[in-house]
């Protein structure tokens, strides 16, 4: 772990620039998005006033922000109030310490997992396997990158970068499973394989899309119906989410989840849209006999208290703004680095993981604003990679940024320097073509992928002078 | 100071700042309140998907989002009708064993099938039901805007009944379908609230279903690979 962390911007800049050269990996992004911008904007067209819901969404969650610690009571009152048992942790290390807790009091050697973003945050799959615990991931594109031994790609599409060749050989190599080239029966593998694992775990462990405070609900959305059985087979069921999910109210679902699987899928809705209000209450036939609800701050309330940015807590994950991106699109989900991807990662993780350290993804941007424009709960998204921009300079200013900065505004305060340095620029410009592309070339790192125009033979000021003295 | 008193001191300092509402920048909209008209329920009402205007078209709309999500629905005449369309299914599938709990609408549609019964009504052994060939159940409500089915623990024979068989068939009552999500919201929260709320409710939304593998579609993920209404 230490090493990501190390060099994130070297990382990022040299896997950059070897997926933006890779033509088969662009060709299967766009092969796989296109196929998602028309049934989201297809199914976006059904709404009646698609702008009117998104602006409801935005200010139901400023709202429900608005008053969070009031709403995460509430929440606690209610499940407890059935059983459920409520854990706060700050940090990481404290989500991974209740969570092994958990595990250690039930004796628990067998896990599942449904999808659960923010366990990548805390790193806890990696934690668990080291304490030796038979972990699985159960969602289908979750379970390919598990085996892969990589993160996810996408956060809803996890492994949408594979080819169904790739998938095949690493199941021929992990389960010994024939080759086939069928998407049926690679899924089926993954059904066979699975579904006793469901059934043989101890522990089922979810994540959570909104946590609704006046019911004390969780509400999990999913398509392949493996959160729904991790939910329903194991004893015991820990649930691991962000503090900043909540819904004020359970009719609010009524709006986030068409919209949540329209933005998401292009779903009207996603196939199973479940909630939980406790674990297996006295007249009931199954369900785990204990439910831990773990909330995870991890620097949450750092951006809350960034009221500029603080709509970025909005967030209801359903991937648009990386789907709509032309830089995730050239550079590719791995790229980031992060648990997060596109770019609402770009926005929220240097709050997360440190501004120094991962300010280099609001600079990989085009500001073409796709991502703001798409996005349901109306985040202002390509602003917040420019108030991260600023915020990183401010914190800390570059030495040689600086003296560049000072040096064109010396230059552009002196008129007679200026246009010398024009008439200077006319001789030596051709000149940069012998050094372009080589490590003499001092600008390369700008002239790498882009052309500096002619400079001009005459300069407007020039051409002035030559038409007032006519 | 425990770690939730934390969490909650940080939430407390940092909502000392007020965020401006979404569309207004700062110095603009600085109030707590959203409008009436802006509440999420009637905002969905307004703006989601049209559902139809009589029971005639959302049944329509039912039937031709239920076929887009590969949803098998049958309008049956009377329940014995739909008794006969169950055994009909029964001998076309090869049934050899169902699951089902105990249900005005399930039981004697159950009753009637000659196969051995898993009844999940009391408990039941998890590696049983997954041997099953179909789980029955009843529901609480069918929604036409998205062709769903909502279904609690209760309505659904529990947690596993609707998600572990390999064909779920939910026989439902023609008054039970609703236009839009709204109203399928407002009738959970009659039967069940404020405080009767069983530990799982769920919307399902065609048969189970992945793209994890290049974005092209597959039934049967984990849950059931088919889904069939039967509407009396």
């Amino acid at each position: 772990m230490s090493e990501t962390i190390a060099a994130p911007r070297a990382q990022f800049f040299q896997d950059a620039d070897r997926i933006t050269h890779d033509l088969e990996h662009r060709r299967r992004i766009q092969a796989a998005m296109g196929k998602y911008y028309i049934s989201r904007y297809s199914r976006q067209a059904l709404f009646r006033d698609w702008q009117e819901a998104r602006q409801t969404a935005a200010e139901t969650k400023w709202a429900a922000l608005n008053e969070l610690d009031k709403h995460l009571e509430n929440f606690e009152r209610n499940a407890t109030a059935r059983g459920t048992q409520v854990h706060w942790t700050s940090t990481s290390e404290q989500a991974r310490a209740v969570i092994v807790d958990i595990i250690r009091r039930h004796n628990a050697r067998r896990i599942v997992k449904s999808k659960v973003m923010t366990s990548e945050e805390i790193h806890l799959n990696q934690l668990l396997v080291e304490l030796g615990y038979d972990v699985i991931e159960s969602d289908l594109g979750e379970y390919i990158q598990q085996l892969k031994g990589e993160p996810p790609y996408h956060f809803v599409f996890p492994c949408m970068h594979l080819s169904r060749e790739e998938i095949s050989d690493l199941f021929e190599n992990h389960l010994g499973t024939a080759q086939t080239h069928d998407p049926e029966e690679l899924t089926m593998i993954a059904r066979r394989v699975l579904r006793q694992k469901y059934i043989d775990a101890d522990i089922g462990i979810t994540g959570a899309n909104f946590v609704v405070a006046d019911t004390g609900m969780i509400s999990i959305t999913e398509n392949e119906g493996n959160a729904r059985l991790t939910a329903a087979l194991p004893r015991v069921m820990i649930t691991l989410v962000g503090i900043e999910k909540v819904l004020p109210k359970f009719s609010d679902l009524a709006l986030f989840l068409p919209m949540l699987a329209t933005a998401g899928t292009g779903q009207p809705l996603t196939g199973y849209n479940t909630m939980y209000a406790g674990p297996r209450q006295p007249d009931e036939t199954d369900g785990p006999v204990e439910w831990h609800v773990v909330f995870l701050d991890n620097n949450r309330t750092t951006l809350l208290a960034d009221p500029q940015q603080r709509d970025a807590l909005h967030c209801i994950r359903c991937g648009a703004c990386l789907n709509v991106c032309p830089i995730f699109k050239n550079v590719g989900g791995l790229s980031y680095g992060t648990t997060y991807q596109g770019p609402i990662g770009s926005v929220i993780t240097p709050h997360f993981r440190g501004l120094q350290d991962w300010k280099h993804l609001s600079g990989a941007s085009s500001l073409c604003g796709a991502c703001t424009e798409t996005c349901p709960v109306k985040i202002d998204l390509h602003h917040h990679l420019l108030h991260n921009r600023r915020n990183a300079v401010e914190e800390k200013r570059g030495f040689l940024e600086g003296m560049l900065w000072r040096g064109f505004t010396f230059l552009m305060n002196r008129p007679k320097l200026f246009s010398l340095s024009i008439k200077m620029g006319r001789i030596f410009q051709p000149l940069h073509a012998l050094v372009k592309d080589t490590f003499l070339d001092p600008a390369r790192a700008w002239t790498k992928s882009r052309e500096l125009p002619e400079i001009a033979h005459e300069s407007f000021r020039d051409y002035w002078k030559r038409r007032q003295t006519k | 100071m425990t770690e939730r008193e934390k969490i909650f001191t940080r939430i407390r300092d940092a909502l000392k700042t007020q965020a401006p509402m979404p569309g207004h920048h700062d110095g603009a909209g600085k109030t707590h309140a959203i409008s009436e008209a802006r509440n999420a329920i009637a905002g969905a009402k307004q703006w989601l998907p049209d559902p139809g205007a009589d029971s005639a078209e959302w049944l329509a709309q039912f039937e031709k989002l239920s076929a887009e999500l590969k949803t098998t629905v049958h309008i049956c005449a009377s329940e014995a009708d739909a008794h006969a369309k169950l055994r009909e299914i029964a001998v076309a599938d090869g049934w050899k064993s169902v699951a089902a709990h105990q249900h005005p609408l399930v039981s004697p549609a159950v009753a009637a099938l000659p196969l051995p019964l898993l009844d999940t009504t009391n408990g039941y052994d998890a590696n049983a039901m997954a041997k099953c060939d179909v789980g029955i159940t009843a529901c609480d409500a069918l929604v036409a805007q998205t062709g769903s089915i909502f279904l609690t623990n209760r309505t659904g024979g529990g947690r596993a009944l609707s998600v572990l068989p390999p064909h779920h068939v939910v026989i439902a009552h023609r008054e039970q379908l609703v236009p839009d999500l709204p109203s399928a919201f407002e009738l959970m929260t009659r039967i069940y609230g404020p405080a009767n709320w069983p530990s799982m409710s769920t919307l399902i939304t065609g048969p189970s279903r992945t793209g994890d593998i290049e974005r092209i579609l597959v039934l049967g993920a984990h849950g059931p690979r088919k889904l069939t209404v039967l509407l009396v």
